[in-house]
């Protein structure tokens, strides 16, 4: 994912996300994060609430909450700084080319409009369908998200479905014009576990078939590696390591993604002990000199919290940004 | 279902269910029979029979609509029951609680933003509980608001602060301090960890293992996270479409399934290390409505082994194996199907 050029369709440079206080300070909430998905390439994002892993997905999405915005970097598309093209070209590219997956369908859908009308619209729209023809695309889309008996439920309110089936709609709505983009947040959380493997692979699935890339933000590492190839691991509004998800996985080289990694259950480790992460994740308004991280790392050494340690090339392929990686060599169990 | 009156150790049940049903909605209102027509009646929970043991963790698990939660409402006596019975060490629980059968059996609820009182100050808040219940003296409420905050691993200085003032793992330790404020025997758990980031999960997982240990209570641990449920329970207890389909120790439930739907749970647990597991037991498709439960065996439309016989049968809950209890005609059949070995499946 450190792959330079113009041909990666997402290309984020030291993007810097925050607030604008009145008398010009402000407060950065994500930090100078950089990467690029390749075509085709599935990056998975993980961190804890407050990492600011779905800012950073809004923010290329151009869907920050009100008072938030970007304080300073580039998010390339295609070529283009998104941030500095004129509001009416970015908002043609939602859709055709950028789609977005949001958590909770039944917030992220109309409800008063029959389903098979709202995935019809894009198309309509943007690929200068009639509503006959955007209507059977709709329905062949449902279809192709594994929905029983499309034509009847394209019919259906948003409120007759259940939460899995309303999830495969936002999927056919997001890649009913075929984005090369799709931008995921948490869109299986909400969801029970046998429909979460479905929609996963129904998302493998349509990346594989249409040379989309995907950007997937989660908090469960278990998730990520069903689904994505590359990760991002954030902390306190940084990245401080990325790599393939199978490698980092096997041999953290930063803390805080060790750190992660033995918190969590596993399901074919049960008896490997959990160990809580101690401590809080810093105030973004108030971080501590140094390594955000260094006030809970079991590796802290003094020089940790006068500096912040860049997001280097450990080993090749993985990034980290920890001055004392070379000490995290162990491969996990 | 007469097995699990044989079973042993069941003399001994801290809490035990029989035969609970729990329907909403009559149909015989004026207004449904102006309507289309048609089943009105949803059965919730549609014959349970489960045995909380002393001092264990069971886990109840299985897919939103199962009947998991109706479950926690009436041991907890929020909701009454349909028909069945619901029975504490043995005395059968009146249908509207008094005081003492109320104490007995606390719950903690899945998200600790909205379950405790904005209002209240943490002292206020076990206080009110400590004198309610007459649990200790007026003198002594602060001492004891003070070891139970201990116990759950929060300072002394918590007492004057609100419940906003704390992050969300800390709020679950408070809701959990309010629960066994009144020394209850059962402890009923509601998705307690699923809004917990991993890191703070792991510290209350850490925290009901510990009440178990120091407090003795037993805990019906309601979850939907099976590598969770797995880390942290005794036993495991699978609910579909408002029946107890399958009952076995952790250990064995996870190593040898014997019901088609835990394989099939079991299968689509997103791992952490190796690739996805095979396809043979992935479901299609969500669970039927529990408006228009399928006759026969209730599974039996996502099934891959479904035969005839499981068209036609409704099959109980039966022994399959020591301490293992399965509600499947084709069990032993399942059994011969070995799981896959995630170790194989590695690149």
């Amino acid at each position: 994912m450190s792959v330079e050029g113009g041909s990666a369709p997402l290309s984020v440079q030291d993007l810097t996300i925050g607030l604008r206080r009145p008398g010009g300070r402000s407060v950065a909430i994500v930090e100078d994060v950089s990467f690029d998905v390749d075509p085709g390439q599935r990056l998975g994002i993980v961190g804890e609430s407050g990492s600011g892993k779905s800012l950073t997905l809004r923010a290329v999405a151009g869907l920050l909450p009100r008072g938030v915005e970007v304080l300073s970097g580039r998010v390339e598309f295609g070529g283009r700084d998104l941030l500095t093209m004129p509001a009416k070209d970015r908002r043609a590219l939602m859709g055709p080319e950028i789609a977005m997956i949001f958590q909770e369908p039944m917030t992220a859908l109309n409800p008063v409009m029959r389903v098979g009308d709202q995935i019809a619209e894009g198309p309509r729209r943007h690929l200068g369908l009639s509503a006959k023809e955007a209507r059977e695309l709709a329905v062949s889309m449902m279809a192709r998200t594994g929905i029983p008996d499309p034509a009847r439920r394209a019919k259906a309110y948003p409120h007759e479905l259940s939460g899995g089936l309303r999830q495969r709609i936002m999927i056919a709505m997001a890649v009913s014009c075929g984005p090369r983009l799709l931008l995921c947040d948490e869109p299986t959380t909400a969801l029970d576990v046998t429909v979460q493997l479905q929609v996963l692979k129904l998302l493998e699935k349509l990346c594989d078939d249409t040379g989309a890339s995907l950007v997937f933000v989660t908090h469960d590492l278990a998730v990520v590696n069903q689904t994505c190839s590359e990760l991002a691991v954030m902390y306190a509004g940084h990245i401080v390591e990325a790599g393939g998800v199978k490698d980092t996985f096997r041999q953290p080289r930063h803390p805080y993604t060790r750190a992660l990694l033995e918190s969590a259950p596993d399901f074919d480790h049960p008896e490997r002990e959990l160990i809580p992460i101690p401590g809080f994740a810093p105030n973004v308004a108030d971080r501590p000199s140094g390594c955000p991280f260094a006030p809970r790392c079991g590796y802290v050494r003094d020089h940790c919290t006068e500096a912040v340690p860049p997001l280097e090339e450990v080993i090749p392929g993985r990034l980290a940004a920890c001055f004392e990686s070379d000490r995290l060599v162990e491969v996990l169990a | 279902m007469s097995e699990i009156l044989d079973a042993p150790a069941t003399d001994t049940a801290m809490v035990r269910v029989s035969a609970l049903t729990k329907s909403y909605g009559g149909g015989a209102s004026w207004l449904s029979r102006l309507g289309k027509g048609g089943p009105s009646t949803l059965k919730a929970l549609d014959g349970v029979d489960l045995d909380l043991r002393p001092g264990e963790i069971l886990a109840l698990v299985g897919e939103s609509g199962s009947g998991k939660s109706t479950l926690a409402k009436i041991l907890v006596g929020s909701t009454t029951p349909t028909s069945g019975d619901v029975s504490y060490r043995g005395a059968s629980a009146p249908s509207h609680r008094d005081r003492e059968t109320s104490r007995r059996v606390q719950m903690v609820f899945q998200d600790p933003y909205s379950s405790l009182n904005p209002r209240l100050t943490v002292g206020r808040m076990l206080a009110e509980l400590l004198l309610l219940h007459r649990i200790v003296p007026r003198r002594e409420v602060r001492a004891e608001s003070i070891r139970l905050l201990n116990l759950v691993g929060l300072e002394e200085e918590v007492l004057g602060a609100y419940p906003s003032q704390f992050s969300g793992g800390q709020r679950q330790r408070l809701a959990i301090a309010r629960a066994i404020a009144v020394r209850p025997d059962v402890l009923i758990a509601d998705e307690p960890v699923s809004a917990l980031d991993v890191s703070v999960q792991a510290t209350i997982l850490e925290l009901f293992t510990s009440l178990r240990a120091e407090l003795g209570l037993s805990i019906l641990f309601i979850a939907h996270n099976l590598a969770v449920v797995q880390h942290l329970s005794d036993r495991v207890a699978v609910m579909y479409l408002g029946r107890i389909v399958e009952v076995a120790d952790t250990r064995e439930i996870f190593a040898r399934p014997r019901h088609p739907y835990t394989r099939a749970l079991i299968d689509s647990i997103p791992r952490m290390r190796e690739a996805s597991v095979n396809d043979a037991f992935e479901l299609d498709g969500e669970p039927p409505s529990p408006y228009h439960v399928p006759a026969g065996c209730r599974f039996h439309p996502r099934c891959a082994l479904a035969g005839d016989a499981c068209r036609a049968t409704d099959p109980p809950l039966l022994q399959v194996g020591p301490a293992h209890l399965s509600a499947c005609l084709k069990a032993d059949e399942l059994a011969a199907i070995p799981l896959p070995d995630p170790a194989q499946e590695l690149p």
